[in-house]
């Protein structure tokens, strides 16, 4: 399958324009010595219906939440995407655009990444978003190089309530920076003391936290405060239907990953990095930032603002290396929060909540099974502790159509994480607390 | 060349309709809300409704929109027909390859056992998705000449990052600590904004005459404190490094290792490959040289490829086949340079990319290149006469490098004015402005995937502007004026910020 459109006529005729005998001419000018003698080591090209074919195979070979009762989460989650989202943010108008560089041919996806920029403010309670970085983790190292911006302030210190792969992910981006994110621990899975010195740039806490337990957020964030620190917190855009926003909670800089805003699993990606922060910064914030203007007969109209501070400006001194961000993600994100509006954003939190409450309570009545950490509040996840390991309660778990949770390396590896969305009814979690009963005896 | 007026269909085609919402032309979704609309359903409550404890609930609903979904769909259509893809139209925008989007790869990426998947299911469970990331991987080495990738990085910047964070600790592992990274004058801006996230300092190479690397000026440049050079081939100026080889031994002589921007890699698929070039380390933007849609802004894909040498340093997790043929992601690499994403990277673009690649195969890939290069000469052919190639006894490549320099003294007309009246007459214009080494440049990359007649309809478009530049510049100082929009005062969007409803 090909999609060049030439005729062997174009291609002739292409050619005694240029003035040249053949396509290998056009190719003239790279040295013999590192030209492909031969061919490239790959099948020849196939049909549509072929590719499809290979490809259903593939897709055949996973398990996924289509199959499987889905209680993971873990960062990731099984909540519904709405038909409107996608027959909108899939509109080819979007998704075959490139960045907006011509703005009066971008409005379209200008002005939604100006809505969505508006709607993570609503939600988070800050003052700036920008129009989207790549994912929850690597928004995390760009919030974190933002805040050791001030002089003399270099250490990072992170919750040990932070998912270890954001952890990771900031120790790779350290790697270039020059610093080594610092944990502090955790006490019965939350809190904690961090020491907020004169040498620490920020503290990070992720609330709900990795446990999907709920952090003393104000707390931290008045430590770091205290110690003259950023605080940063990574959070669950749809718990704040229920919980308080980061700008309330007094976070300076505020990240998520934005999969949850009508982005389907897909795997890891592409997801959505959120962040958002206080106006004071906006000069320091990475990617792309939409604002609105006039044009020449006094209409309203949006651009790419602040490109000053943008790697094709700036060069080796911009804020970032972003260029290519999540838009259409962004976009998804915008169409899911308008179908969501206020009251849709706090009944999705009510049911995750309730439905997480009552599945703790169903599954911590199976014999084997008691909450890691006690009565610590949660939201829509929440950590278990099994008679058995978990790997192999999970993998006997999913022989019976429940994926139950996410394996963790606490207690021995004994511990499940479990997450209930919206999407899980009263009948799957009493199944599955049902096939636990079956698999812990 | 044909008189312009009579030319080929110089339409109002392509450009975004300007359709009236019914609250007012600029209307965001906030002026459309009104107090009790919805959109959402959720089945109702069937377990105990559950409180949250006071200390952390929300004080008040946050602020967002209220509408129903009619209202939802007929203002983001409407936005859609302000916005201006590839599926609308000829989108040259030079370095960003630009071309179509299968769409069969949309559908593969939308099946349930991909759009479904959790990223933390065990390995028995997505058997599918590994030996998919394993088998384009390995594609990908292939067509690179690389030994092993990893497809984590989720854009071409990140890429970059990730492939720098690998000299870095290949250097570390040497016992050498270097702390510069040589960039051609030319590069674009994310590799000077990598090097530096990378912990260097970027180091700038001139380019010579012809528009190459000035061989002369490396070799002197660099020294034993260098750890690498950033390189684009072909280069920003879409010509080919003739004495790349020279290039890459003067690097590695100086224990240096050679980085490949695979930015313009369309114009070299099936021909020549950047590892038989002396490339050790090569990103790929699968949005560019393989099709994956750019959605605007993004996603992209920019999976970084090694060579032998430095596989120990490629990020966690990997995939690898074990013996049985099972495939497993592995962390177990203790010189791993890390995470580079959350998850294993944007998942659903590779699947894509895969399409692309496979629907190809190796034939294909090779016709890709052919006809890419073939277009970008065709049409610079046909504009060259009013607007010259930067570098006019070069053989352009995938694209091509003009200048509006001489319009612009002949009539003040830039080359800003030319894409903005270029925008009128139906079209996507070129870059313009980048590289910045070109004084008026207009950067124009038409792919593989344009017929002749949108070539010469394209040409036809550029050489009625450079007309009207001289007969009456002032339709050039008004465009656009067809687009939802006119110019817009992007001073006063910087000066006064509204970043917000």
């Amino acid at each position: 399958m090909r999609f060049a459109p030439h005729t062997n006529d174009d291609v002739a005729r292409m050619l005694e324009a240029i003035g040249l005998p053949s396509v290998d001419r056009l190719f003239e000018q790279i040295p013999q010595t590192v030209r492909l003698h031969g061919e490239l080591d790959l099948p020849e090209g196939v049909s549509e219906m072929e590719i499809l074919t290979d490809l259903e195979g593939l897709a055949g070979r996973n398990r996924s939440a289509e199959d499987l009762v889905c209680f993971a989460g873990g960062g990731a989650y099984d909540h519904y995407v709405p038909a409107v989202v996608w027959a909108l943010a899939g509109r080819s108008e979007f998704y075959t655009s490139y960045t907006p560089y011509q703005p009066e041919l971008s409005q379209g996806v200008l002005q939604a990444l100006f809505e969505y920029q508006s709607m993570i403010c609503e939600l988070t309670g800050l003052e700036v978003s920008n129009a989207s970085l790549y994912d929850g983790a690597t928004a995390l190292a760009e919030a974190v190089n933002l805040a050791r911006s001030a002089p003399g302030r270099d250490r990072v210190l992170v919750s040990g309530g932070v998912d270890p792969r954001y952890v990771e992910t900031l120790v790779t981006y350290g790697r270039g920076a020059g610093y080594e994110p610092e944990t502090f621990e955790v006490v019965d899975g939350r809190g904690g003391e961090p020491q907020v010195g004169e040498d620490v740039a920020c503290l990070v806490v992720q609330h709900p936290n990795v446990y999907g337990l709920l952090e003393p957020a104000r707390e931290l964030f008045g430590a770091a405060h205290a110690g003259g620190a950023r605080a940063i917190q990574v959070f669950d855009p749809l718990s704040l239907g229920m919980l308080a926003p980061p700008g309330d909670l007094r976070a300076d800089i505020a990240v998520a990953e934005g999969q949850v805003l009508g982005n389907h699993l897909n795997h890891g990606g592409p997801y959505l990095g959120v962040i958002a922060t206080r106006l004071d910064d906006v000069r320091r914030l990475p990617g792309r930032i939409v604002g609105e203007t006039v044009d020449v007969d006094g209409r309203t109209g949006y651009v790419l603002t602040l490109q000053a501070r943008e790697q094709h400006i700036r060069r080796e001194k911009a804020t970032s290396n972003i260029c290519t961000n999540q838009t259409l993600m962004a976009i998804a994100a915008t169409v899911y929060l308008g179908w969501l509006g206020p009251e849709g954003l706090e009944e999705l939190g009510r049911r995750c909540a309730s439905k997480a409450a009552y599945a703790a309570d169903r599954l911590t009545e199976v014999e084997g099974v008691e909450l890691l950490f006690g009565d610590a509040p949660f939201f829509k996840e929440f950590p278990l502790r099994l008679s058995k390991p978990a790997e192999q309660v999970r993998d006997a778990l999913i022989d019976r159509g429940f994926l139950p949770g996410i394996a963790l390396p606490d207690a021995d590896g004994h511990a499940l994480l479990v997450a209930v969305t919206e999407r899980r009814t009263r009948e799957e979690i009493d199944g599955l607390a049902m096939a636990l009963k079956e698999v812990l005896a | 060349m044909s008189d312009p007026d009579v030319g080929a269909p110089l339409g109002r085609v392509g450009a975004p309709v300007r359709t009236q919402g019914p609250v007012g032309d600029s209307a965001t979704l906030r002026d459309r809300s009104r107090p009790g609309r919805r959109a959402y359903s959720l089945p109702p409550l069937d377990v105990p409704e559950a409180p949250v404890a006071a200390e952390h609930a929300r004080s008040e609903r946050a602020g967002l929109p209220e509408v129903a979904e009619r209202d939802l769909v007929s203002h983001y259509t409407r936005l859609s027909q302000r916005n201006y893809g590839v599926d609308t139209g000829f989108y040259p925008l030079g370095s960003c390859s630009m071309k179509y989007n299968p769409k069969i790869a949309e559908n593969a990426a939308q099946l349930a056992g991909f759009q479904r998947v959790h990223p933390n299911q065990p390995d028995h469970t997505v058997q599918g998705s590994l030996e998919l990331l394993w088998r384009l991987e390995h594609a990908l080495c292939e067509i690179t000449g690389m030994t092993r990738a990893t497809l984590q990085p989720p854009a071409g910047a990140c890429g970059e990052l990730t492939g720098l964070l690998i000299m870095r600790a290949h250097h570390e592992r040497q016992g050498r600590q270097r702390r510069r990274v040589a960039i051609p004058d030319s590069a674009h801006g994310t590799n000077p904004a990598s090097v530096r996230l990378a912990g260097y300092e970027a180091m700038k190479v001139p380019s010579d005459a012809r528009g190459l690397v000035d061989v002369g000026a490396l070799e002197k440049l660099v020294d034993e404190d260098v750890a690498g050079l950033m390189l684009t081939n072909p280069n920003t100026l879409g010509l080919f490094e003739e004495e790349i080889q020279r290039i890459t031994e003067v690097v590695h002589e100086i224990g240096g290792l050679v980085y490949y921007d695979g930015a313009n890699l369309n114009a070299i698929l099936g021909r020549c490959r950047p590892g038989d070039m002396g490339f050790d380390i090569v990103h790929i933007n699968t949005h560019k040289t393989f099709a994956t849609p750019h959605g605007g802004g993004g996603p992209g894909a920019g999976p970084v490829g090694v060579t032998e040498t430095l596989v120990p340093y490629l990020p966690v997790p990997r995939v690898e086949r074990r013996e049985d043929g099972a495939f497993r992601l592995e962390s177990g690499f203790p010189d791993s340079i890390g995470r580079m994403h959350g998850f294993l990277g944007n998942f659903g673009v590779l699947v894509r990319a895969y399409a692309y690649v496979f629907l190809h195969g190796r034939d294909g890939l090779k016709e890709v290149a052919e006809r890419a290069v073939l277009n970008a000469n065709y049409l610079a052919e046909r504009v060259k006469g009013a607007f010259p190639l930067e570098h006019p006894d070069g053989r352009p490549m995938h694209e091509f490098v003009a200048t509006a320099r001489r319009l612009k003294e002949e009539t003040g007309i830039r080359a800003m004015d030319v894409a903005k009246r270029v925008i009128d007459l139906g079209y996507h214009p070129s870059t313009v402005y980048f590289p910045l080494v070109v004084e008026e440049a207009m950067m124009v990359e038409p792919t593989e995937t344009e017929t002749m007649e949108s070539l010469d309809a394209f040409a036809e478009a550029l050489l009625r502007a450079h007309q009207e530049a001289h007969r009456d510049p002032d339709i050039l100082h008004e465009a656009p004026v067809t687009t939802p929009v006119r110019r817009l005062d992007e001073a006063r969007a910087a000066r006064h910020l509204k970043l917000r409803w």
